[in-house]
């Protein structure tokens, strides 16, 4: 066994600072209810309806990600072009700027009297205080994971092996779907869990867009205000065991998918 | 044949300038050049996975220059050999027939053929990482030769491989080149490689074409000193140049004088490959032009071949098989007598 030096115990016990600060509250909070009250929630008709509405706008949010995401990171992964920096730059701005902002900024446009929220809305598209306001307010904070995560995926296919598929007789579209996406589909596969999870727990830009109907988060807070702790502990534990369930599936998904590297 | 007009492609750090060539039907070709010289590019840009910023390429008779690679008919095979990793080897090879929509039989039959050619038939269930990097190389090929190209396009192929894989697929290519029927381009920078190979090579520096020729112009007569460099002689020796007489040229290094066939005057670079200089320790006539006493300055054992220099006035460097090495009795300062013929030494 290696011979553990005091640089590496000291930077051990600082490290585990930030471990333990994460670790206690979760663990905290999912000790500090009782079943009955969990099970008492789970029938509860408004805590189901709110986790629908969570997982629900969470899932559409995550599909519209990918539909758009993963042609613009493939895009992004093989070519430079001007203004490409100006890209990444945006897809990432959700990530820096305070969640409320975003939905003040989203409610905006949106709003039926807004530039895109205006002719939808005669189209009977409705986005304040409905479904789809709840569902741009996720993909507006949460997209950037699916485009990065892509990103990186089709980055690691070797350009060459796509030019070897076209010498073969395989045109640009069809080599993307039977080589470049399949190898980089691990990394979609990543990027939309983790885009989905994300959506799941955004809070900020939905309550300024779309307060009703209430997402898991939004109920969470509802009954913090009006009842305190011991109402709304327990939809906290519903609602974080499904963003750990999400998360653990990640990690197996990362750990267990074969991967094609070179040997 | 393949005849490329003109061609430049600049592109980051690669550069094509003002190529043209002409490669002939069933020729095995080489393009020989340092890393970085542009050769890899050329050869994408026959294939296609690049547009030249101008000049044109044609394959037969047929302009190919805007043609998308997949309708060029070439099959391609990197050094990386950029199998499929998610495709077994049969898959891999089949990839090409599953386009063009061949019948589930027909691919069976076709793949199974091949794959017997290229002794891989064991190994038709395995992902390519599984495989060695012979066998990858050679489900590259099958899987680049299935389709039946009229142009099999190379690069680097034996760069990654131990030296006796190397030597097996040296086998290959000749047996592929013959029973195939096909061009082939096969770009590299070992002048070993082109030796075995080539029916002609094109040295390429720079992004131009420095040479064209057969195997032969090329390593006996070097055009300039990169070629003459790069191709290995070893003996470049500057001298001036005048006529002599039989029409054989003298040229005049300074310090010895060396008649040569080619003919040139004024101020040119002589060389001589290595192998072409006998060395004896006593005089011997031969109808050689060159002969000169000199004696030994070096000597460096490089296995199975000694090579030597010998001061005749100028350095000149020889190579003797270990037992004629042996069988000399030659040491460093001895006294020795070398001699080449005139056609040996070319000019430039």
């Amino acid at each position: 066994m290696k011979k553990l030096d005091y640089t590496t115990i000291f930077f051990a016990i600082m490290g585990s600072f930030l471990v333990l600060f994460i670790l206690i509250p979760i663990l905290n909070l999912m000790v500090s209810s009782n079943i009955g009250a969990i099970s008492a929630n789970l029938q509860d008709p408004q805590v189901i309806s709110s986790l629908f509405v969570s997982v629900y706008s969470a899932l559409i949010a995550t599909l519209i990600a990918i539909l758009f995401g993963v042609p613009l990171a493939y895009i992004l992964a093989r070519h430079d072009f001007f203004g490409k920096g100006l890209v990444e730059s945006i897809i990432d701005i959700p990530i820096v700027i305070p969640h409320t902002v975003s939905g003040i900024a989203l409610l905006l446009v949106f709003t039926s009297g807004g530039i895109i929220g205006a002719p939808l809305s005669k189209l009977g598209i409705v986005f304040t205080n409905a479904i789809p306001g709840i569902i741009i307010a996720m993909l507006f904070v949460s997209s950037s994971f699916v485009v990065n995560s892509a990103r990186e995926g089709f980055e690691s296919v070797d350009p060459r092996m796509e030019k070897v598929a076209h010498t073969l007789g395989s045109g640009t579209l069809r080599t993307f779907f039977v080589i470049s996406l399949p190898l980089a589909l691990r990394s979609i596969i990543v990027g939309a869990i983790l885009c989905w999870a994300r959506a799941i727990s955004e809070f900020g830009a939905i309550i300024i867009l779309a307060f009703y109907p209430l997402a898991a988060s939004t109920l969470i807070y509802e009954r913090f205000v009006q009842f305190g702790l011991s109402d709304s502990t327990p939809v906290a534990i519903i609602l974080i065991s499904i963003c750990l369930a999400l998360f653990f599936v990640v990690r197996l998904i990362l750990k267990g998918w074969r991967t094609y590297d070179k040997n | 044949m393949i005849k490329i007009e003109n061609l430049s492609k600049d592109w980051k750090e690669f550069k094509i300038n003002d190529i043209s060539l002409e490669i002939n039907e069933n020729d095995y070709f080489i393009f020989l050049g340092p890393s970085g010289s542009g050769k890899t590019m050329l050869l994408e840009l026959i294939a296609g996975m690049w547009y030249p910023d101008s000049g044109k390429i044609f394959m037969g008779n047929r302009e190919v220059t805007r043609l998308p690679p997949e309708k060029r008919g070439v099959g391609f095979v990197y050094q990386n050999y950029m199998l499929f990793p998610h495709k077994t080897v049969f898959e891999n090879i089949a990839f090409g027939l599953n386009i063009r929509k061949v019948g589930k039989k027909e691919i069976q039959t076709k793949v199974d053929e091949i794959m017997n050619l290229f002794g891989i038939s064991h190994l038709a269930n395995r992902l390519p990482r599984t495989l060695s990097g012979g066998e990858q190389q050679r489900t590259a090929l099958a899987r680049a030769l299935i389709i039946r190209p009229q142009v099999l396009l190379m690069d680097e192929p034996l760069s990654a491989l131990d030296r006796i894989t190397r030597e097996d697929l040296i086998q290959e290519f000749k047996k592929i080149h013959k029973e195939f029927n096909i061009t082939i381009i096969h770009v590299t920078h070992n002048f070993d490689e082109a030796l075995q190979l080539a029916d002609r090579i094109a040295i390429i520096k720079k992004g131009t074409v420095s040479q064209v020729g057969t195997t032969d112009e090329v390593f006996r007569h070097p055009k300039d000193e990169f070629v003459a460099d790069f191709v290995g002689s070893e003996n470049i020796i500057k001298g001036i140049a005048t006529d002599g007489k039989d029409s054989l040229t003298k040229v005049d290094t300074g310090n010895i004088i060396i008649e040569s066939t080619d003919s040139k005057v004024g101020k040119v670079h002589a060389t001589i490959r290595p192998e072409d200089i006998t060395l004896s320790t006593h005089v011997i006539t031969t109808s050689a032009r060159n002969e000169f006493k000199g004696h030994v300055t070096e000597i460096y054992d490089l296995g199975t071949i000694i090579k030597l220099t010998v001061d005749v006035g100028e350095i000149l460097v020889l190579v003797l098989t270990r037992q004629s090495f042996m069988d000399l009795n030659l040491n460093i300062g001895k006294e020795v007598y070398i001699t080449f013929k005139a056609t040996a030494v070319s000019l430039f």
